[in-house]
């Protein structure tokens, strides 16, 4: 019926593509996206190749669908509008992770993320923490390093705490805590005094944590500073004086929308005065 | 046998494990079969089709971390906290981890050093086991090292 090879330009709406094809290109949701190891009819044109998919072909690759995707029978179905990313597994030959780069502001808790919240209340033995998603998350005061029940963290109404998810799901309430699977808490806890909160896009928090990032690497030469990046998308910032923190916070809020130029013209700026 | 001649008993009776003694093959099998037909009937199902789950190879993972490989979300320069310093270097070495592994590894202890310990770590632990008495058969060189003594034991010959 139609080139497999011009599915892959042709707009939304004209049936399952393959996911590799789409790689990059801005993706909505409601798309369904074949993976090439499950490549159904749709496809692959021609029966015969159908016919050999069906005898050999059970790839023993695992694929992973990442943030923006959801599994569907063995496709993928989009559920964020942005651009379909993939990256191969450490092993090479087939399979790897497949999401979609979104952005957004509105932040969903998910498993494993590093997260700051505000303690916004206190109850017998729970903490309740606001990391920005719908429903507070809940912070138990045995979950601190070095806590047990005689030893109650000293944590405040309004404290500013930095961990990590155990529970998110989306029939539950999301459960925070401030230790590893080793009972260290390795950075996490009561995020020190004074400093500076503000929100950004979640995808500027990804784009600054990334491996490699210029503006992290620009700003860690300024002076001497301290940040804080939760997935939640806050910043806490704090530095030597007010006066060098506010210019941080103001730099990596409008960092997003920079080009290059723009930026290093910035830091050059900053760095003579 | 009776229940064949005589008016027949009930099937409820017969089901009874009493009665089942004298039952033949024959109506013991039918017996056994009506009885599955009962339970198969009481229980409920679902007016379905068949559920067919096939075993996927996607797994579902909604959380960045994994596909971008971030960085630990804290961070501190030019020495303003060290102790986020030195956890940064800690958590971010994470990546790189594999291909420096075996060069560190090499690094920690040489073979030669761990090899002398040993030799002297027999004295050590030795003595710890020793008795008071013969304690004295273990003495420290130069070194410090514990090194047992065995005083040689033979016979000496009495003299005139």
């Amino acid at each position: 019926t139609q080139d497999p090879a011009l599915r892959g330009q042709s707009g939304p709406g004209s049936g399952p593509r393959l996911a590799r094809t789409m790689l990059g290109q801005v993706v909505l949701p409601g798309e369904e996206l074949l993976l090439p190891e499950s490549a159904g009819p749709n496809a692959e044109g021609s029966a015969e190749q159908m016919l050999r998919l069906g005898s050999i072909v059970r790839p023993r690759a695992r694929v992973v669908c990442g943030p923006g995707l959801r599994r569907c029978g063995d496709r993928l179905l989009v559920t964020k509008c942005g651009r379909l990313r993939h990256k191969e597994p450490g092993g090479g030959g087939g399979g790897g992770v497949y999401w979609v780069d979104s952005q957004q502001k509105r932040y969903v808790p998910v498993k494993g993320d590093h997260v700051i919240g505000i303690v916004t209340a206190k109850s017998g033995d729970l903490f309740k923490v606001d990391v920005g998603g719908s429903e507070p998350a809940s912070l138990s005061y045995l979950a601190f390093e070095g806590a047990t029940k005689r030893n109650r963290p000293n944590v405040q109404v309004g404290d500013l705490i930095y961990g990590q998810f155990v529970v998110a799901n989306k029939d539950m309430e999301p459960e925070m805590v401030c230790i590893d699977s080793n009972g260290r808490a390795n950075g996490m806890g009561v995020i020190g005094q004074d400093g500076l909160l503000f929100k950004v896009t979640l995808g500027l928090i990804r784009k600054l944590l990334a491996p490699e990032c210029e503006i992290i690497q620009e700003i860690g030469k300024l002076y001497p500073l301290e940040i804080v990046f939760g997935m939640n998308g806050r910043i806490w910032v704090k530095a030597r004086t007010i006066q060098q923190t506010l210019i941080l916070a103001n730099v990596l809020e409008a960092c997003e929308h920079m080009t290059t130029e723009q930026r290093k013209q910035i830091f050059s700026r900053l760095s003579e005065s | 046998m009776a229940a064949t001649s005589k008016p027949k008993l009930s099937k409820n009776l017969m089901r009874m494990k009493f009665m089942q003694r004298g039952l033949d093959a024959e109506t013991k099998k039918q017996l056994e079969e009506e009885e599955k037909k009962i339970i198969s009937e009481e229980h409920w199902y679902l007016d379905l089709p068949e559920l067919k789950e096939k075993e996927s190879f996607i797994i579902e993972e909604q959380s960045f971390m994994l596909c971008e490989d971030l960085l630990y979300g804290r961070m501190s320069f030019r020495g303003f906290n060290p102790e986020i310093e030195k956890l940064m270097v800690q958590m971010n070495a994470k990546h790189k981890e594999e291909e420096v592994e075996d060069v560190t590894m090499e690094a920690d202890v040489s073979d030669e050093e761990m090899a002398r310990r040993y030799e002297s770590l027999v004295g050590t632990i030795g003595k710890k086991f020793a008795k008071k008495r013969d304690r004295a058969q273990y003495d420290e060189d130069e070194n410090g090292n514990i090194k047992p003594v065995k005083a040689k034991k033979m016979f000496l010959k009495p003299q005139e």
